[in-house]
């Protein structure tokens, strides 16, 4: 990978980035709807759980609230390539395919865990939630979380760009991949929430689990990227 | 090029060879599970092993050989990758079925719960899942449902070690994978007998969906031809 396949990989997360940052289409939308399915779980919940119970419920909701709404994002984002067959200019543009999925991944993790920031906070409100005890640990969690999530969510979101029956089908084949990384970023949350939790030896260990994931679907989404896309 | 069709009088022949073998194979591993002892603590329950294990083996050999054909279809265009990667994934499905069936009816009467969320049991579901979702896919992905599926099943083909390997790593309610290494002579045989019925008509039904797309493969390329020529005479 030379310089210019990371001047590519840049170009391209930093446009999805502007326009994002000119229109905050997916910050809102994501945002607001992640926001919702944050209350929604707090009411269904809350007659439910008892106070011991609290941290756990908190790293649910709030890995839940990230992955329901993530598909947002990643339909967004590739969806905005369709507009005027931006897809074909760039897939015929000297950039490397990799460096257009690690763009289109960089983006998307970016903003994913913009709102997931926010979501923690009002986690942590409803919840009544230490969520900053473990700031680096939780920055940490966040980000390979979400990178995990987004590794597989972009190469499917690319798949579906022309199919009908996209919005439904994406959740369908994300989240059955995507479910050791929600289990492992929830324990590994939880435990941080936890107060009460003697050491963060089981953050420390779910947090190698992501790593290791992450690097697996990475390099599986570098893989077959191409192969996906070259159909467009 | 047109491919030259096998006389569908041979292949009757052999499917029926194939399912009279299979049909022997299943009677003689059912007499050697009902002859086989009894295990001292679940007693009769214990015989859905010898259905419950082959049909997760079944579950994994087909997630590879659908992650097989996906690999040949996306990185070579082999058509044929493409056709045995949806037939695999199909069978994975059922035999995954029967998994999930068996393994709850047999976890009832030896934890008394039908269900716990535990490593083997979770990633086999999750694998079970991944192979819906390539049929899914491939029914209503659209135009790229063929190259979607494909890499949904490489996806899947990770999820195969940890199913296999999550009671070493993980504390599990689940038995060991060195637990067929340690049956006594009586189990043993039953479940290898078990096991070669079992996989002997993973082959056969292989063999019969792998046909049924190849019929269709060839009906379509028929169908090309005949446009051509209509084209061809105007």
């Amino acid at each position: 990978m030379t310089g210019s396949f990371w001047r590519y990989t840049l170009l391209i997360a930093g446009k999805d980035l502007r326009i994002e940052g000119k229109s905050r289409e997916v910050l809102y939308t994501m945002g607001f709807s992640a926001a919702l399915v944050v209350l929604v779980f707090s009411f269904a919940l809350s007659n439910a759980t008892d106070p011991a119970q609290g941290p756990i419920t908190a790293a649910g909701v709030l890995w839940a609230a990230t992955l329901f709404t993530g598909t947002v994002a990643l339909a967004r984002v590739l969806d905005r390539e369709r507009e005027n067959e931006a897809i074909r200019a760039l897939l015929l543009s000297p950039a490397p395919r990799a460096a257009i999925y690690l763009g289109k991944l960089i983006a998307v993790s970016l903003l994913m865990i913009a709102v997931e920031v926010v979501l923690a906070v009002i986690v942590g409100g409803l919840f009544s939630t230490g969520v900053f005890a473990h700031p680096v640990w939780l920055a940490l969690v966040l980000l390979l979380g979400t990178l995990g999530f987004a590794s597989t969510g972009v190469v499917f979101s690319a798949a579906l760009l022309r199919s009908r029956s996209r919005d439904a089908l994406l959740g369908a084949l994300l989240f059955p991949i995507v479910i050791p990384v929600l289990l492992a970023a929830s324990r590994a949350t939880a435990c941080m929430f936890d107060p009460l939790s003697p050491d963060l030896e089981p953050v420390a260990f779910w947090v190698r689990f992501l790593a290791a994931t992450d690097v697996i679907y990475i390099s599986l989404g570098l893989w077959v990227f191409e192969p996906v896309v070259s159909g467009e | 090029m047109p491919t030259t069709p096998s006389s569908p009088a041979r292949n009757s022949t052999r499917l029926l060879v194939a399912c009279g073998v299979t049909c022997l194979l299943f009677l003689l591993a059912c007499l050697a599970i009902a002859e086989a002892p009894l295990e001292k603590v679940m007693g009769m329950v214990q015989k859905i092993f010898y259905f419950h294990v082959p049909c997760a083996w079944l579950l994994m050999l087909s997630t590879l050989v659908c992650a097989g054909g996906s690999v040949a279809y996306l990185f070579r265009g082999s058509e044929r990758g493409d056709r045995i990667a949806l037939s695999a994934a199909e069978l994975g499905v059922l035999f995954g079925m029967c998994v999930l069936v068996s393994g709850p009816l047999w976890a009832k009467a030896a934890w008394g719960v039908y269900w716990q969320w535990e490593a083997r049991l979770t990633s086999s579901l999750l694998l079970w899942l991944m192979l819906v979702a390539y049929v899914l896919a491939r029914r209503y992905g659209g135009a790229a449902a063929r190259r979607l599926a494909a890499s949904l099943a490489l996806f899947a083909a990770i999820d195969i070690p940890l199913v296999y390997f999550s009671v070493r790593f993980f504390r599990s309610i689940h038995p060991q994978t060195t637990v067929v290494s340690t049956l006594v002579p009586g189990m043993r045989g039953a479940f290898w007998l078990s096991l070669l019925a079992f996989t002997v008509l993973w082959f056969v039904l292989m063999s019969v969906r792998l046909s049924v797309e190849n019929a269709q493969a060839r009906i379509v390329e028929l169908e090309v031809l005949l446009d051509q020529a209509e084209e061809n005479k105007s």
